[in-house]
């Protein structure tokens, strides 16, 4: 067992690395709380959202929805064959069997037509009003967190110090996907350019295009902001954005938990849960003295 | 919900416990669903603190709107196929099977309640009325959305011929299609808007749709458009618009059919 020694919790500091103190405080309690908001809000969004779009398992380009017309990018539907009732996944005209998770499934001799199963929605049960009401309250604590987050990023430096990419980000990328292809993790206080990339890109682009097509999707905001659906494409695009910016943030969440488990989960969670975290020993070899700046 | 079982002879160690309990957690999060089934009901306490978020989203959306924003108008280029209807689209009401007969010419539109001059309009004197014709979008809460003309008589014009008293704050629909049939009794459709809304230039009541009379299917004789909510809150086949200062008296107390079914009153996203 390492000997943890303790340096001192100044947050907003730039805390290097000395040969005796290797854990490091490294998240603010800003960073931490809010952390844990948006993972309770997305659970519960997600869920509630499928539920959503289980009302209508389609997704369109354009102002509306072609009902005499094609304009259908993406559908999940269940439909009678031979063999008995199939699921299936449509996207872009090109139709999957999806039986037993999209578009047919439940228990065993149970099984209904449903595009998303029983398990990943929230109630289990169709019921499309509930599904709002848990949808909205989470978009409310959503974006009040992601408000909060800014302006205390703003305030304790987390964003200029953590987040704004710098020149030598640029620098340090092909090294740093070589590095993430081989497993091989740095620990150091600040983030590495591939991460830099997926956090700004969640908080600066995919939560505020899912607020904004969120928005564009109700008829009282749009006759506040009218042009938003113009921007979008229509609504039916927006819907078809919110949800392709809900499958970026699941394939993120999967990454996200992957690096987790490969980089060391316990340093990994403790450091998001109590803010404490343990960087490499310093320096023994040129490679990881490059890490740090 | 799935099990992790540890074998006795496994030696496990911090960090692989801690990354077997960490996709466990996950593990019965997705399965576990139906967890939260049992507190989501009408009347059920987390539903009741969940649903505190729809009055500030109502709130919200009222602030930004105001009284007279309007709901964005189309072209008739964007007008490319027939208004899909839905809900109950031929009601099984004896007495609508009636009217519909006569081609309408025996209904009438009561209009009554908190007013000083209850009416009683038929077709020809709502069209007689000054008009507003409008290309908008229609969505359902559902999620899909298709773009029509309406022609109505604005509501605010009838309102004003009825004179309002100053203690009305809802305009409540009353409709002819039987919704639910129970053994308690039939439901017929009905809903409730606010004063504001039900002021709003743009909500009319429909007698046409695309340049022709109403069909059956989306609502004749009359209908109603309120174009910065959702479809729900358009009730169909109405026949009495009553003023009430309550949803005391409105079906189950929360202001309209489907609300009383779970979803939220406004209807504004």
């Amino acid at each position: 067992m390492e000997s943890f020694a303790r340096s001192q919790p100044i947050a907003g500091a730039d805390t290097a690395p000395s040969k005796d103190a290797t854990l490091i405080y490294r998240q603010s309690r800003w960073t931490r709380l809010t952390h844990w908001l948006w993972a309770i809000s997305l659970f519960f969004m997600l869920l509630s959202g499928l539920q959503i779009f289980n009302a209508r398992p389609q997704l369109y380009i354009g102002k509306e929805s072609g009902f005499t017309y094609n304009n259908t990018v993406f559908a999940i539907g269940a439909e009678n064959t031979a063999t008995g009732p199939r699921g299936y996944t449509e996207i872009f005209g090109k139709r999957f069997d999806t039986t037993g998770v999209l578009g047919w499934s439940g228990p065993a001799g149970q099984e209904t037509s449903r595009a998303f199963p029983s398990w990943a929605t929230i109630p289990s049960y169709y019921d499309l009003g509930t599904a709002r009401v848990v949808h909205f309250f989470f978009a409310w604590i959503l974006s009040t967190t992601l408000i909060v987050w800014l302006v205390a990023s703003l305030i304790n430096g987390h964003l200029r110090r953590d987040l704004a990419p710098r020149i030598d980000d640029l620098k340090r990328l092909p090294r740093d996907i070589i590095d993430h292809a081989k497993l091989k993790f740095h620990h150091t206080r600040e983030y590495n350019t591939l991460q830099k990339m997926a956090y700004g890109g969640v908080l600066f682009v995919l939560l505020p295009l899912m607020i904004i097509t969120g928005l564009a999707m109700s008829p009282s905001m749009n006759a506040v902001l009218p042009f938003l659906n113009d921007l979008l494409g229509g609504r039916q695009t927006a819907r078809t954005i919110h949800f392709i910016v809900m499958v970026l943030l699941v394939g993120f969440f999967i990454i996200h938990m992957l690096m987790i488990l490969a980089a060391g989960p316990i340093n990994e969670l403790r450091s998001i849960i109590t803010g404490w975290y343990r960087t490499d020993p310093p320096a023994h070899d040129g490679k990881s003295s490059e890490r740090s700046v | 919900m799935p099990k992790f079982q540890i074998g006795p002879k496994l030696q496990i160690s911090r960090r692989k416990f801690l990354t077997s309990a960490s996709l466990g957690v996950s593990g019965i999060m997705l399965s576990g669903c139906d967890a939260f089934d049992s507190q989501l009901g009408v009347g059920d306490g987390l539903r009741s603190f969940l649903e505190g978020a729809n009055d500030l989203t109502h709130r919200a959306q009222r602030l930004l709107a105001g009284r007279d924003s309007l709901a964005p108008e189309f072209t008739e280029a964007d007008i490319r196929q027939p208004q899909r209807p839905n809900g109950i689209t031929a009601p099984d009401d004896d007495t609508y099977k009636g009217l519909l007969a006569n081609d309408f010419a025996d209904w009438r539109l009561e209009v009554t309640g908190l007013v000083e001059k209850p009416l009683s309009l038929s077709r020809e004197q709502l069209m007689n009325m000054p008009s507003r014709t409008q290309i908008t979008r229609h969505d359902c809460v559902e999620g899909w959305s298709c773009i029509a003309k309406w022609t109505g008589t604005p509501l605010s014009l009838v309102l004003d011929q009825a004179v309002v008293k100053p203690q009305a704050r809802y305009v409540m629909f009353h409709c002819l299609d039987t919704i639910e049939r129970s053994l308690s009794g039939d439901i017929k459709y009905y809903g409730t808007i606010d004063l504001i809304d039900a002021r709003h230039p743009q909500t009319i009541l429909a007698y046409g749709l695309n340049g022709k009379p109403l069909p059956v299917e989306n609502g004749a004789p009359l209908r109603v458009r309120v174009e910065r909510q959702l479809g729900y809150k358009m009730p169909k086949y109405l026949t009495k618009i009553e003023l009430v200062d309550s949803f005391a008296t409105v079906g189950g107390g929360r202001g309209g059919y489907w609300e009383d079914n779970g979803y939220d009153w406004y209807g504004g996203i």
